[in-house]
């Protein structure tokens, strides 16, 4: 019954929705005017931690974040 | 004996007058729905103890289809971070779904659609209230309840129509140099993004 049904660009090009709905409010972001652009770069920022895991043990972790330590 | 002083707490009286002051899609003056084969065989097995709920019990049901078309549409828009609209009661709503501008009125039929980057406007007597939506979803219930969502929504006042020119200007170069797919990708974004905002300056 589903056959693969059109899709939408992005998605044809490998982009999830939430990659291509966060790429969508980040270029709105950098559209607004000063003050609520300042208020907007708080939401952007990011602040995670990935350990990939080899063998049953933890590899050094990457560390990506915006928040100045 | 002192079980049941916990269940009195929690009588619907005071829940659902709490639970009141937002009208969801799923709220409901309700009864809660109980599996019946599963409490008469635990009461066969244990008569003393009182069935523990599984989690149906604990499910609303779906609110009830009016028989009469509501007067009012009830509108909630909800971003990652605020909540502008919180069943706020309005006339119409028109959501920019992928399919085009889908305007909403009470009685509206069930739908669920994905929004484009695009204008939302609020109908409420003679005002009109507009946001740029930069995508999302739009819930229509059928007991005219309309849940819009969406990770930016902002006043279109708010923006600087100089950066959106440059942005597609920025953008149409990227596509003419994009190689991967996924380059295209994005700069196909960022195009169909800054049209649309250009035209909600514009429009």
């Amino acid at each position: 019954m589903s056959s693969s049904a059109a899709q939408p660009f992005w998605r044809a090009a490998g982009m999830t929705y939430i990659t291509y709905s966060n790429l969508c409010a980040s270029l709105v972001r950098q559209c607004l005017k000063e003050p609520y652009r300042s208020e907007a770069v708080s939401r952007e920022k990011v602040h995670f931690n990935v350990s990939k895991w080899v063998d049953g043990k933890p590899e050094k972790p990457t560390i990506r974040t915006d928040t100045p330590e | 004996m002192l079980r049941h002083g916990s269940r009195s707490l929690f009588n619907r009286a005071s829940a659902t007058s709490m639970r009141r002051r937002r009208q969801f899609s799923t709220d409901l003056p309700a009864e809660t729905v109980e599996d019946t084969k599963f409490v008469e065989s635990w009461k066969k097995m244990n008569p003393n103890m009182d069935p523990p709920k599984t989690p149906s019990a604990y499910m609303k049901p779906r609110p009830p289809t009016p028989a009469n078309i509501p007067s009012k549409l009830t509108v909630n828009l909800v971003l990652p971070y605020d909540s502008v609209l919180s069943s706020k009661e309005v006339d119409m709503v028109i959501v920019p779904a992928t399919t085009g501008q889908m305007g909403v009125l009470p009685g509206h039929v069930a739908t669920i659609s994905e929004l484009k980057p695009g204008i939302l406007s609020v109908h409420e007597g003679n005002d009109v209230t507009k946001y740029f939506l930069s995508s999302g979803f739009a819930f229509v219930h059928a007991n005219s309840v309309a849940d819009i969502i969406a990770i930016e929504a902002t006043p279109v006042d708010r923006l600087d129509p100089n950066l959106v020119q440059k942005g597609l200007a920025d953008f149409q170069q990227k596509l003419n140099t994009a190689s991967t797919d996924v380059e295209k990708a994005e700069a196909q974004i960022g195009i169909d993004v800054h049209s649309a905002l250009n035209a909600a300056l514009t429009g």
